[in-house]
């Protein structure tokens, strides 16, 4: 009787005081990951790739700038409202946050100028945050949904012979009913207009279980390219699908959300072919996986031990780039204020200052695996460059099978503008001088 | 002993006829709403308002409309998720047509919208019953979400289809949006809750709560003796929607601020209404309270107490939460199938006798 009843007080004690005790010199990332539900086989393999090399930084640089880094997870099940949740739960002391979900950043967006924490939604989120004067504290670098339509439009050109040779042919999109699979339709649809090309689009409710009368359509309607844009376990079930009705897989295209090794694997042999946008290298053979493999996987250090074999997977390579980010805006946060506890609004300062060239890259270990990225005031999305990778069923690993395209400007800025705008309007936001 | 009923004499049909007829049953009411007004604020942190109290005020809203209509009026429902869209998205549209408006019109209007959308949905009730009719409401939950999916018009032509709140201010304190005043957000969301929850316990003493209730107990003797089913039904659905309405609303503009039809108003949301008025007691009001807040803020207190108090990996967490939540729903209905209320209601019974047995 005692026994409960001090366990029913001691519950009440540790529900009241919800925010843990924070360590004054730690540099708190909080992970909103998702490892359970319908998206735990994409949550997974970024989640450790993120944690991995943040893990890497503390057992082999002592942390950033000889501070810590302490990850505060917090499982969302990539649901909206436990996400808000989540960001409330973990937002003390918090320096930046990785939604790694559109539907999680739209609710945070208006949250972040209030709170002072930056929002990083690297190749997600909202994409107009590429405009820097209306949204001061989200950042999308290195490239946005619409610049990935016109990457992908630009290989589809190339192939075809020319993007002249677009005209009259047909382009279909296949996209998960909600925010994040909308995101292409405005760009591609001024692309058709641009291009000449017929744009249709096939909505699929989510998770994405039944898709048979989607797949029967585009078999009627015959389409000469199909565009995924699923997340979770949607993208398998379109990939054998269109398997099953024989649509080629040199001419179906995911974005880099749906073009990982667990939607091409289920369906085997059949997805030998299927191309898919990134904008970083797939595989292991990075100086920074050797690093991972040594001070973290070996010295016992990791979130998932049994991941490693599945180091270099396409969405564990995200993990690490995003990381990445992360912590180089944290040390340009710490380079800049010249202090190395640094606060929300100093690692804001830092993003946007954020310049990694070619150099860092190679001394930090992601040589090859991922593009310099600079970003400035006015421009939160960086480069704005995608590649095409393609997967090789045979040897079970994607390849990238072209170079990196720049994005159309002139079809994608006037849309960014417009649509940035729109929501300075709707929320009362000025926007600011960029010097 | 904690009941001193001896001595508390009626001398006016109106004190006769009070929702609250003992002393002690009014000082625990006005107890709970006085901690509820003037304590809590106090103790209110981000995390607290924003994963705490205004999910269970926003889902009990919800869990009341969805017992007038299931409890009170015996017709089961599994369009809540769609309605509660109705409600959100109304809101929006009404809030950014006409800035100047005040909020809490903006929310009465979202409810009458969505008790019009109700009232239309209501239509098949008049002819079919039961399960029967659940398939038939779920027309309303698909519906409702996929026209506000494929119209741009209620996203105001919005590129990725997501509405968000625009910052609105009640007496000064923004309420709405980013920069929000926690204590006025939550004041708010609990009037709107307590007034509604005084209405709602006030309908089943009036003509119409009764005529539900004579439906829900065996329609056709009721429409023998004089109840017209048609005004029955249908009032009972707009009444119901336009709580389910004002619930979508607070659940838009308090709670989420963006939200995206299929995740946030989907079949799931439906369910979860619904055991809420399942699990807390069907045609009660105190049901629809502690169903919401057994269903949003208990899985809430085991991923904290499995997280923080024991630390325990968040996924694994989670696994075991989603467990536990099945286990406990199991558990309760076996022990009480009548609902929390009705365990409640046992426990007040046995109070007002102790220490004698009868």
């Amino acid at each position: 009787m005692a026994l409960s009843k001090k366990l029913a007080a001691g519950i009440l004690v540790s529900a009241l005081a919800a925010a843990p005790a924070v360590n004054a010199a730690e540099l708190i990332v909080p992970a909103f990951e998702y490892r359970t539900g319908a998206y735990a086989p994409n949550g997974i393999p970024f989640w450790n790739g993120f944690s991995d090399y943040l893990t890497l930084l503390n057992e082999r640089d002592g942390g950033i700038g000889g501070v810590k880094i302490k990850i505060t997870p917090c499982e969302t099940s990539y649901d909206n409202k436990l996400g808000v949740e989540c960001y409330e739960k973990t937002k003390q002391g918090a320096l930046i946050v990785n939604p790694v979900s559109t539907g999680i950043s739209y609710a945070l967006i208006p949250k972040a100028p209030v709170d002072k924490i930056p929002l990083l939604t690297s190749a997600y989120g909202r994409t107009s945050v590429a405009n820097g004067r209306i949204f001061p504290w989200v950042f999308n670098f290195p490239v946005n949904y619409w610049s990935a339509a016109s990457v992908i439009v630009k290989y589809m050109g190339e192939k075809e012979g020319g993007m002249d040779k677009l005209k009259g042919k047909k382009i279909a999109l296949v996209y998960l009913n909600n925010a994040y699979g909308k995101e292409p339709i405005p760009t591609l649809t001024a692309l058709s207009k641009k291009h000449g090309f017929e744009f249709s689009s096939y909505p699929v409710d989510a998770p994405g279980n039944e898709q048979k009368a989607t797949w029967l359509q585009i078999r009627r309607d015959r389409p000469d390219w199909v565009l995924l844009w699923g997340y979770g376990v949607m993208n398998q079930v379109s990939i054998k699908e269109a398997a099953g009705i024989r649509f080629p897989m040199d001419h179906f295209i995911g974005n880099w959300w749906s073009s990982s090794e667990n939607d091409v694997k289920p369906a085997g042999a059949e997805a030998n072919g299927y191309l898919g946008s990134a904008f970083h290298a797939p595989g292991a053979g990075f100086q920074v996986h050797k690093d991972v493999l040594k001070y973290v996987y070996d010295a016992g250090k990791a979130v998932d031990p049994s991941f490693k074999d599945r180091m270099g997977e396409v969405l564990y390579n995200r993990g690490l780039v995003t990381a990445m980010y992360t912590a180089e805006a944290i040390a340009k946060a710490q380079e800049l204020h010249k202090t190395k506890e640094v606060t929300g609004e100093m690692v804001r300062d830092g993003l946007e200052a954020l310049d990694i060239t070619a150099g860092r890259l190679k001394a930090i270990g992601f040589d090859g695996l991922v593009e310099p990225v600079k970003v400035t005031c006015a421009n939160h999305e960086g480069p704005a460059r995608g590649a095409i990778q393609q997967w090789d069923a045979t040897a079970g690993k994607w390849k990238l099978v072209s170079g990196y395209y720049d994005s159309d400007r002139e079809v994608i800025d006037p849309l960014i503008k417009a649509d940035s705008e729109q929501y300075a309007k709707e929320n009362n936001v000025t926007p600011r001088d960029c010097k | 002993m904690f009941y001193r009923e001896a001595g508390q004499l009626k001398t006016s049909y109106a004190s006769d006829m009070a929702i609250l007829p003992l002393r002690e049953d009014r000082t625990l009411v006005f107890a709970i709403l006085a901690i509820a007004y003037l304590v809590v604020p106090f103790f209110l942190t981000d995390f607290w308002l924003s994963a705490v109290a205004i999910p269970f005020l926003a889902y009990a809203m919800a869990a009341m409309g969805l017992n007038i209509l299931t409890g009170y009026c015996g017709q089961l429902s599994l369009g809540t998720g769609g309605f509660l869209a109705a409600g959100a998205y109304s809101a929006y549209k009404i809030t950014t047509a006409f800035p100047e408006l005040n909020l809490v019109f903006v929310f009465l209007a979202a409810g009458l919208c969505t008790a019009i959308v109700g009232l239309a949905f209501g239509i098949p009730s008049l002819r079919i019953k039961g399960f029967y009719l659940a398939v038939a409401t779920l027309a309303a939950q698909f519906f409702i979400v996929w026209l506000v999916t494929r119209v741009p018009w209620f996203t105001n032509y919005n590129a990725s289809g997501q509405i968000q709140m625009p910052g609105r201010t009640i007496l000064g304190y923004q309420v709405t949006g980013g920069a929000i005043s926690g204590t006025a957000q939550y004041l708010f969301a609990l009037t709107f809750v307590a007034v509604f929850a005084l209405i709602a316990k006030n309908f089943s003493r009036t003509n119409t709560g009764r005529a539900w209730m004579a439906i829900r107990d065996m329609d056709i003797a009721a429409e023998l003796i004089g109840i017209r089913p048609l005004y029955a039904k249908l009032s009972a659905f707009a009444v119901s929607s336009f709580y389910i309405g004002i619930a979508g609303a607070m659940m838009f503009g308090l709670w989420l601020s963006s939200v995206e039809p299929s995740s946030s108003f989907g079949i799931n949301q439906s369910f979860l209404v619904l055991f809420m008025v399942i699990i807390g007691g069907l045609g009660t009001v105190l049901g629809s309270f502690l169903g919401a807040g057994f269903l949003v803020l208990l899985p809430l207190l085991l991923s904290v107490v499995l997280v923080d108090w024991f630390g325990i990996v968040p996924s694994q967490a989670k696994h075991a939460e989603i467990l536990t939540m099945g286990i406990l729903i199991v558990f309760f209905l076996i022990a009480e199938p009548h609902g929390l209320a009705k365990i409640w209601q046992t426990t007040r019974e046995k109070l007002r006798l102790w220490p004698f047995p009868y």
